[in-house]
C-alpha cells in the first residue's frame, strides 16, 4: 500500500474507518518500497543498466557523455576498491576499525560529484566516496581509522568539513555554515553557493537532525539534507525510526522531500544537483533521501548476520551500484573490455598505494597528545606536557629507548 | 584620556556586547528572545533594533540547535555569541558543546578555530523555580578544548565580554544572575582602557590571616565576609578565580604561601567540583606553607532546593566566617 494512502479516522468516521491505519507490515512494506521507478523513487538507470527518461531531471545530465559516465563508473569503482582494501586492513589488524561503504558508492559519488569547488559538505563518518570526490587522498583519510589523527585533510582546501563521529550533531553544524552563507549573501544566483550535509537514516531519530531540519527551513538556508537511508542503523532497521517514508517528513518543515535511488549515480547527480541549484537561488532548503542498501557491516565491529537474512542482500546485490553503470555502458558499446581492465588495474594500483601508504604511516610523536588543545595555550597543560616529557626523556636517560 | 562610567554588571554586559559588535561584523548575537525583548534578562537590549535581525538572532527554541548552529557559523568565519536562557536549561546543548564545540580544534589540530561564546546566566538566590538557580561550571570545566569563565564585577563584565568574543577558543560565560541589576554593585568602568588581561585569577582584597578564594556570584560573599572579619580583627586575602578552565591558581598558590590558610567558597556541590579541584591542588604545591586544611564553603550535594530553602543552601557571610574561624583555629 502506497504510504500517500495513510489516512487517519477524522472523529465520526465510524469503526470502518479504523481500518485506514496501516498494519506494522503495511508500514514495513511503505518504508521498504521502492516501486522500481515508479512515482515515489527517482531512477535514470534501472538495475539493468537500461536508461530511464525523466522529463523533471533529464536536464540536471544533459552534459553527461560517455566520457562523464564512464569516469563515474571509475569514481566508483575506484572508491569501492579502496574500501575493500581498508576493510581487509582491518582484518589484518592494520585499521583499529573501518566503516564499510560497500553498496553506497552510487549516492556518494553522484551527490559528490554535483558539488561545485565553492560548496561545503559536511560527512557523516561513512564518506570515504564523497571524500574522494572532494579531492581529499584516501590517505589523508585512512589515519582516522589506523588511530593517528582525528582527521587528516585541510577542511577549507577541499570544503570538506572533518567527519563527526556523534550521530546527527554535523546537522546542525551545516545548518549553521549555510546560514553563514546566506547572512554573506552568496545565494540569490547561478554563482551561489550551497552546502551538503550527509546522514543516515538511524540519524533522522535524533534531536540533532530535527533541529537541523527547523533551521535551515526558518532562516531559509542553502543547505541540502543528503540522507543515505541504508535501511540499517547497526541492527536498527529502518522501521525502527520512522512510520513514513523519510523524505516525506520534509513537508512538515516547510521544504521539498525527495527520494532518489541511491544506487542510481545518474540520478544521485542529477537530483543532488536540481537540489543545489535550489539551494543556489536561495530556494533552499531541500531534503534528499537516498533510497540505499549497506551491503557490508556498519563497522568491522559489527555482524550483520545475527539481525538480517542472506535474502536480503541477495536482492539488493541485483541493484548494485556498480554493475548497472557497466551493463549500461558495455550495452550500448560505450566502451569496452579494455577501458574496464584499464580501470580495475588503475584500482588495484590505487589500493596498493593506500595499503603501501598505510603499512608505512608514522605514528605520531607523544607531545600530539598535547597538541591544539587550544588556540591560545593554556599554561596548565603546557606544564602537563613538560612533565610528562621530562618523564619519558627519564626512560632514554635510562637507556629504556 | 578616561571615559568613567557607573555601570550594572547587566549593563556593562550589554555596552561590552554593543562594542564588539561594533568593531567585528562577523559578531552575532543568537538565543532564545534575545532581539526584541532583549532577553529575559535585558542584557541584549536594543541591540537588534541597532544591529538588525540577521546579526541579533531570536533563534527558535531548542539549545543543540543554538549551539550546534553557532558551531556551523563559526566554522563559516563567524563569531557567534549565544546566549541561554537560564543554566538549567544548557544540557540539551551539552552534546553539541562537548562533542564539537569543545574539540574541533584538537581535532583538526588547529585548522578550525571555535570562536564561540556561551553566555550564562547561573547561580541562585533570585527565588525562582527549579532549573533556574543552578551552578554546573564544574561539570563544563571538566571538559578540555573549552574555557570557562566567569564574572564578578561590572569591570569584568565589560571588557570581559569584549575579550572572550575576541578569543578563537571556545568559552562558556558564566553570568551571576543575582548580581545582574544590583545598584549596589554599580562601578565605574574605564571604557577607554582594557585591562591586560580579564581572565587571570585576581586578588581582590588583600589581607595576611587566611585566603578565601571564589568566583562569580559567590566574590560578594567572600568579599563581604572579608569586611565583617576586619570588624573582628581578622584580615582577609580575596581572590577572584576569574578563569575557571584552564583554572589560573599561580595567584592562589602564592596568597596560601602568605596566609597559610584557604577557604574555598563555591554556589555548586562540593562533590567533584570546581573547590575540590583548588583543595586538590593547593595541598600539592603548598603543603609546607599550609597551617590547616582547605576549607570548603558550598552548595550541598542535593539537587537545588526549593527556593524558600535556598537561604541555607547557598554559601552566605556566615558560613564563610565560620569557616573562617575554624582555619584559625587549627
Amino acid at each position: 500500500m502506497p504510504s500517500e494512502q495513510w489516512t487517519h479516522p477524522e472523529p465520526g468516521d465510524g469503526p470502518a474507518a479504523v481500518a485506514a491505519q496501516p498494519s506494522p507490515e503495511q508500514v514495513i512494506a511503505g518504508l521498504r518500497a521502492t516501486s522500481e521507478g515508479g512515482a515515489e523513487l527517482t531512477q535514470l538507470l534501472t538495475p539493468e543498466g537500461q536508461r530511464v527518461p525523466s522529463e523533471r531531471f533529464d536536464r540536471y545530465v544533459e552534459d553527461v557523455d560517455d566520457e562523464t559516465l564512464k569516469n563515474l563508473y571509475r569514481d566508483m569503482v575506484l572508491v569501492r576498491r579502496a574500501d575493500r582494501e581498508a576493510n581487509a586492513m582491518q582484518r589484518q589488524g592494520q585499521l583499529g576499525i573501518w566503516v564499510p561503504l560497500l553498496g553506497q558508492e552510487a549516492a556518494q559519488v553522484g551527490s559528490g560529484r554535483a558539488l561545485q569547488p565553492r560548496d561545503m559538505a559536511f560527512p557523516s563518518y561513512r564518506e570515504h566516496g564523497v571524500a574522494y570526490t572532494r579531492g581529499v587522498d584516501m590517505r589523508e583519510l585512512i589515519g582516522i581509522f589506523r588511530c593517528t589523527d582525528h582527521s587528516g585533510w585541510d577542511y577549507q582546501a577541499h570544503r570538506f568539513h572533518p567527519y563527526t563521529i556523534v550521530i546527527g550533531n554535523q546537522v546542525l553544524n551545516a545548518a549553521g555554515y549555510a546560514m553563514g552563507q546566506k547572512f554573506e549573501g552568496k545565494v540569490g544566483d547561478e554563482g551561489g553557493e550551497a552546502t551538503i550535509c550527509y546522514f543516515g537514516d538511524g540519524a533522522t531519530s535524533q534531536g540533532d537532525v530535527h533541529e537541523g531540519f527547523v533551521w535551515a527551513a526558518v532562516y531559509d538556508a542553502p543547505l541540502v539534507f543528503f540522507c543515505q537511508n541504508n535501511q540499517w542503523a547497526i541492527s536498527e532497521p529502518t522501521e525502527r525510526q520512522s512510520r513514513l517514508p523519510l523524505y516525506q517528513r520534509a513537508r512538515g518543515y516547510g521544504f521539498p522531500g525527495i527520494r532518489v535511488d541511491g544506487n542510481d549515480v545518474l540520478a544521485c547527480l542529477a537530483v543532488t544537483r536540481w537540489a543545489l541549484e535550489e539551494c543556489r537561488h536561495g530556494n533552499g532548503p531541500v531534503l534528499i533521501e537516498a533510497f540505499t542498501y549497506r551491503m557490508d557491516a556498519h563497522t568491522t565491529t559489527d555482524d550483520p548476520t545475527r539481525y538480517r537474512l542472506s535474502d536480503e542482500l541477495e536482492e539488493w546485490k541485483l541493484k548494485d551500484p556498480i554493475e548497472r553503470v557497466r551493463a549500461f555502458l558495455a550495452r550500448g558499446g560505450h566502451a569496452d573490455q579494455a577501458f574496464f581492465d584499464s580501470v580495475q588495474a588503475e584500482a588495484d594500483k590505487f589500493a596498493a598505494e593506500l595499503r603501501d601508504y598505510t603499512f608505512n604511516m608514522p605514528e605520531p610523536p607523544p607531545d600530539r597528545v598535547f597538541s591544539q588543545v587550544y588556540a591560545e595555550p593554556s599554561p596548565v597543560l603546557e606544564a602537563q606536557r613538560e612533565e610528562y616529557l621530562s618523564y619519558l626523556d627519564g626512560f632514554a636517560a635510562a637507556g629504556e629507548h | 584620556m578616561t571615559d568613567l562610567q557607573k555601570l550594572t554588571i547587566g549593563k556593562a554586559l550589554n555596552l561590552g556586547l554593543r562594542r564588539a559588535m561594533e568593531e567585528d561584523p562577523k559578531v552575532l548575537i543568537m538565543g532564545e528572545d534575545v532581539g526584541k525583548l532583549g532577553g529575559v534578562f535585558r542584557i541584549t537590549d536594543g541591540l537588534q533594533k541597532d544591529f538588525g535581525e540577521q546579526r541579533v538572532l531570536d533563534t527558535p527554541l531548542a539549545e543543540s540547535g543554538i549551539i550546534g548552529t553557532a558551531v556551523g557559523l563559526a566554522v563559516r568565519g563567524f563569531r557567534p555569541v549565544c546566549e541561554i536562557q537560564f543554566e538549567g536549561f544548557i544540557f540539551p546543548g551539552f552534546d553539541q558543546i562537548s562533542s564539537q564545540l569543545a574539540k574541533l580544534h584538537y581535532r583538526t589540530q588547529g585548522k578550525v578555530k571555535m570562536p564561540v561564546v556561551i553566555r550564562v546566566p547561573f547561580g541562585g538566590g533570585i527565588g525562582a523555580v527549579e532549573h533556574h538557580s543552578e551552578s554546573p561550571e564544574s561539570l563544563f570545566s571538566h571538559i578540555a578544548g573549552l574555557k570557562v569563565v566567569s564574572i564578578s564585577n561590572a569591570v569584568d563584565a565589560y571588557w570581559g565580554i569584549q575579550e572572550a568574543i575576541r578569543s578563537d577558543d571556545p568559552i562558556l560565560f558564566f553570568e551571576p544572575k543575582k548580581l545582574y541589576h544590583s545598584g549596589a554593585l554599580k562601578m565605574e568602568v574605564d571604557t577607554s582602557t582594557a585591562p591586560s588581561r580579564v581572565f587571570a585569577s585576581q586578588v581582590v582584597r588583600e589581607g595576611t590571616n587566611a585566603t578565601v578564594v571564589a568566583y562569580g556570584p559567590s566574590v560578594k560573599v567572600a568579599l563581604d565576609a572579608a569586611t565583617a572579619a576586619e570588624a573582628e580583627g581578622k584580615s582577609l586575602e580575596v581572590i577572584d578565580l576569574r578563569t575557571l578552565s584552564p583554572l589560573d591558581l599561580g595567584p592562589v598558590f602564592e596568597s596560601v604561601r602568605k596566609t597559610g590558610r584557604l577557604i574555598a567558597v563555591s554556589e555548586a556541590p562540593s562533590e567533584s567540583s570546581l573547590t575540590s579541584e583548588i583543595a586538590a591542588r593547593v595541598q600539592q604545591e603548598c603543603f609546607y606553607s599550609l597551617e590547616s586544611p582547605v576549607l570548603r564553603v558550598t552548595g550541598f550535594d542535593t539537587p537545588y532546593p526549593p527556593a524558600k530553602l535556598e537561604e541555607h543552601y547557598l554559601p552566605d557571610l556566615d558560613r564563610v566566617l565560620h569557616a573562617v574561624d575554624r582555619s584559625l583555629a587549627w
